[in-house]
């Protein structure tokens, strides 16, 4: 599995993922935001950028079965999962999408984009409402 | 023609100046508040504030109506969304999206944009083709066929100076296609014809076979 973005999701999921015994491999384009990481991470910590196809190539996406896009910048979430998908076909390829409108638009040309945004207004709504 | 511009930087702003001048009909779409006051200072009211990679900000300037829009901020990822959001969304008929990083020319195609620009990419034939000591110069890519023009300047090193084509070892898969002397006329390569040196060979060949051909025609 590859994630792509060492935020609190991206490390969290990693250090879940890593302990169920998933072989993780996560990448970010600064190295301080690898302390995230749990200290007994056993996977892989790749410094570079997850819209570069170069870079991941050398993430192993080719044998990847799942590949995570989490950075803060939805269009290079967007880019990094489409080149996953059609580029290198990993056969399941999931993406965050702040923005709601353009959530819908790349759920709709086959990407599974989630968006936080609509999520937590829901919930935060559930919960007033009780 | 109606024409979106993402991104009111230099080159946004420069392309905006040409096309308004050409007649069209130009709208930019700029985040940064200071350049779209300048531009709006110096262009008259082409520039509104947004995003372009936004929906909402597309539909607020029409993109149905546009013929083409034209991503040229400086982060690929932008412009690939911004063409995306206007061919899906939109249906904007052509879309056309600077690149920076020009191993994205391919995956841009393949994700919808029609026309990828890349200027690292132009930089590169523009040197291919002025650089004369180049041994062999791709011309044009028969990509459906396999097959690829090629030109070859034979430099006077060459053993195959002299010698008639008959004897030059050719690799299966290319033909010498003609021949261009310095300062004379072009001619169709015969099996007697000779080269010479200087002069440039156009030729046909494929990907596999070009190294080898380039060493039968300019090797020592």
């Amino acid at each position: 599995m590859v994630i792509m973005g060492c935020g609190r999701v991206g490390a969290q999921l990693a250090g879940l993922l890593d302990a169920d015994g998933h072989e993780v491999t996560i990448l970010d384009v600064d190295a301080y935001s690898f302390r995230r990481l749990p200290s007994d991470f056993k996977g892989t910590a790749l410094l570079g950028n997850g819209i570069d196809e170069a870079v991941l190539r050398r993430a192993g996406i080719e044998e990847a079965d799942v590949f995570v896009a989490l950075t803060q910048g939805d269009n290079r979430n967007v880019m990094a999962a489409q080149i996953a998908k059609h580029i290198f076909n990993v056969p399941r390829v999931i993406c965050r999408i702040y923005d709601p409108l353009r959530q819908e638009l790349y759920d709709t040309l086959g990407i599974e984009a989630f968006s936080p945004t609509t999520i937590f207004a829901h919930l935060v709504k559930e919960k007033i409402e009780g | 023609m109606y024409i979106i511009i993402v991104g009111g930087g230099r080159v946004g702003y420069y392309l905006a100046r040409a096309l308004l001048e050409e007649g069209h009909e130009v709208l930019i779409i700029e985040k940064n508040a200071s350049f779209c006051d300048i531009i709006n200072e110096e262009m008259g009211s082409v520039c509104i504030r947004g995003d372009g990679c936004e929906a909402a900000t597309l539909a607020d300037v029409g993109a149905g109506r546009a013929d083409m829009l034209v991503a040229v901020t400086g982060d690929d990822e932008d412009n690939l969304v911004a063409c995306q959001v206007a061919k899906y969304k939109f249906n904007v008929p052509r879309t056309i999206a600077r690149i920076r990083n020009p191993q994205n020319e391919a995956i841009f195609k393949k994700l919808g944009v029609d026309v990828p620009v890349s200027a690292t990419n132009i930089i590169l034939e523009a040197i291919e083709k002025e650089v004369p000591t180049h041994p062999l110069t791709h011309l044009l890519t028969l990509t459906e066929r396999g097959l690829e023009l090629v030109e070859v300047r034979i430099p006077p090193t060459s053993s195959s100076i002299g010698k008639p084509l008959k004897e030059i070892p050719l690799p299966a898969g290319s033909r010498l296609a003609l021949i261009i002397p310095k300062n004379r006329r072009p001619r169709i390569p015969t099996p007697s014809s000779i080269l010479r040196e200087g002069d440039q060979v156009i030729a046909l060949t494929t990907p596999e076979a070009e190294e080898s051909l380039r060493t039968a025609l300019t090797g020592t």
